[in-house]
């Protein structure tokens, strides 16, 4: 874990830490807090082979479905890709392997890996299609799915403030998967609109610890702009 | 004359009693919020993390961190919180969110539902729609009786991949408003000017319905 005083990088520095082939989880659900500036240098640096894990396919022309789109994706495990047309296409093709997710239990498997736990049992999805290949035990007289948690190399998330320790704040519905991701990566690079020194902001207002974040970069909220408009709906 | 959707939503608006917790659905339920009284003291969840959102007013600049499950910019109303999607979707599995109206490509007299994937067609992935159907104690369907061909789309069994078993309460239709019983599927209401041999010949499932008790919407 990078130590405290070295966490504040620049963006080129902490994309580039990140390998071919890397397991990222990506936060946002539609376009609110998904890490715009972080996915474009993802882009702008050609790493490759990725999987990702984010709640949506974003929509083609913004955030992962740029990297989708330009072929950096193998894999995705989402729960719903409904407004990215080009993603639907890939994986109807065969050339982007997705893993769908009740959304919920996506949550549930990240958080669960963030809280350093194997998985959890839950009655989520028994007998529906989805509980085809899950293992299942009988638990005080009831049958449970065991849900193996979800974990990553990188999580990339957006806060809307930060202190240079890692500490970070999230606002409004651009909370969603951020803390959960966080927690879940062996390394986390959060992208935030303001950073402060340390002390600036009220221990007890932050939600993600500055534990869990290995760097901090800071973005400006007018290049990141393009993504943060409308969905299609 | 209300059109279909609107005699649809004026009546579902009945179902929602002050001090609820309720969730709209992606869709035509979406658009519930505004057949609600304005003073009505609910708060809607939205399973992106946030409990009291409403339409952002008219005239308002959006908030671009604000969005509901659907895409849509959104306010809040006094009361109103967000979190974490972990925590709305504990939210819905411990049932604290009182009642969910939701779409349906089918649903069946034993209260099963399908409405999210149509095997070869459409598979955009489910969402959180399976969790709040098998969770939300009151599970209320609007849809249209029947699909653009005519087809009914209130069955003896659902034929596609289910979004949960056994979790449909109510349904509400344009022709008819079902209630969802041990005995079998029971008619509540009927559309005004409907017959009720019409509304037979219009639904594959059968329909228990006592004449006597039968209220016009």
């Amino acid at each position: 874990m990078t130590l405290l005083n070295h966490k504040h990088s620049t963006i080129e520095a902490a994309i580039a830490s990140i390998p071919h082939g890397a397991v990222i989880m990506v936060g946002g659900f539609g376009s609110p807090g998904t890490p715009f500036a972080l996915l474009d240098e993802l882009l702008a640096q050609g790493q490759t082979g990725l999987t990702l894990i984010k709640n949506d396919a974003n929509e083609p022309d913004i955030g992962i479905g740029r990297l989708i789109r330009a072929g950096r994706v193998d894999r995705l495990l989402t729960s719903h890709i409904g407004l990215n047309r080009i993603a639907i296409e890939e994986m109807n093709q065969g050339r982007l392997a997705v893993e769908m997710y009740p959304q919920g239990l996506l949550a549930e498997k990240i958080r669960c890996a963030g809280a350093g736990h194997y998985g959890f049992l839950t009655d989520i999805g028994l007998d529906t299609e989805i509980a085809a290949g899950r293992r299942e035990i009988e638990c005080d007289g009831r049958t449970w799915a065991i849900e193996p948690a979800i974990r990553a190399d990188i999580a990339l998330v957006h806060a809307d403030l930060a202190d240079a320790y890692g500490n970070l704040v999230y606002r409004g519905t651009a909370i969603n998967f951020n803390p959960l991701m966080a927690m879940a990566a062996d390394r986390t690079i959060a992208q935030a609109f303001e950073i402060r020194s340390p002390g600036s902001l009220m221990p007890e207002a932050i939600h993600t610890p500055c534990a869990f974040v290995s760097q901090v970069v800071q973005v400006d909220p007018v290049t990141s702009e393009q993504g943060r408009r409308a969905h299609a709906i | 004359m209300p059109s279909d959707q609107e005699r649809i939503l004026a009546r579902a608006a009945r179902e929602v009693v002050a001090g609820q917790i309720v969730n709209l659905g992606i869709g035509l339920p979406t658009r519930l919020f505004h057949y609600l009284p304005e003073d009505m003291e609910v708060l809607i969840h939205s399973e992106n993390g946030v409990l009291g959102c409403q339409p952002l007013a008219s005239g308002r600049e959006a908030d671009l961190e604000m969005i509901d499950s659907g895409g849509a910019y959104i306010g809040t109303r006094p009361g109103a919180s967000v979190f974490d999607s972990a925590l709305s979707f504990a939210m819905i599995r411990r049932s604290r969110v009182d009642i969910t109206f939701m779409g349906a490509f089918e649903v069946d007299q034993a209260g099963n539902l399908a409405n999210w994937k149509i095997p070869g067609k459409f598979s955009p992935g489910i969402g959180g729609a399976m969790e709040l159907a098998q969770k939300v104690d009151t599970l209320v369907v609007l849809c249209s009786h029947n699909d653009k061909h005519g087809n009914p789309k209130i069955l003896r069994h659902c034929r596609l991949p289910l979004t949960a078993p056994r979790c449909v309460s109510r349904i509400i239709t344009e022709k008819a408003v079902m209630q969802v019983t041990a005995a079998g599927l029971e008619v509540i209401d009927i559309a005004e000017g409907l017959e009720v041999a019409a509304l037979r010949a219009a639904t594959e499932a059968e329909l228990i319905i006592d004449e006597s008790r039968l209220g016009r919407f």
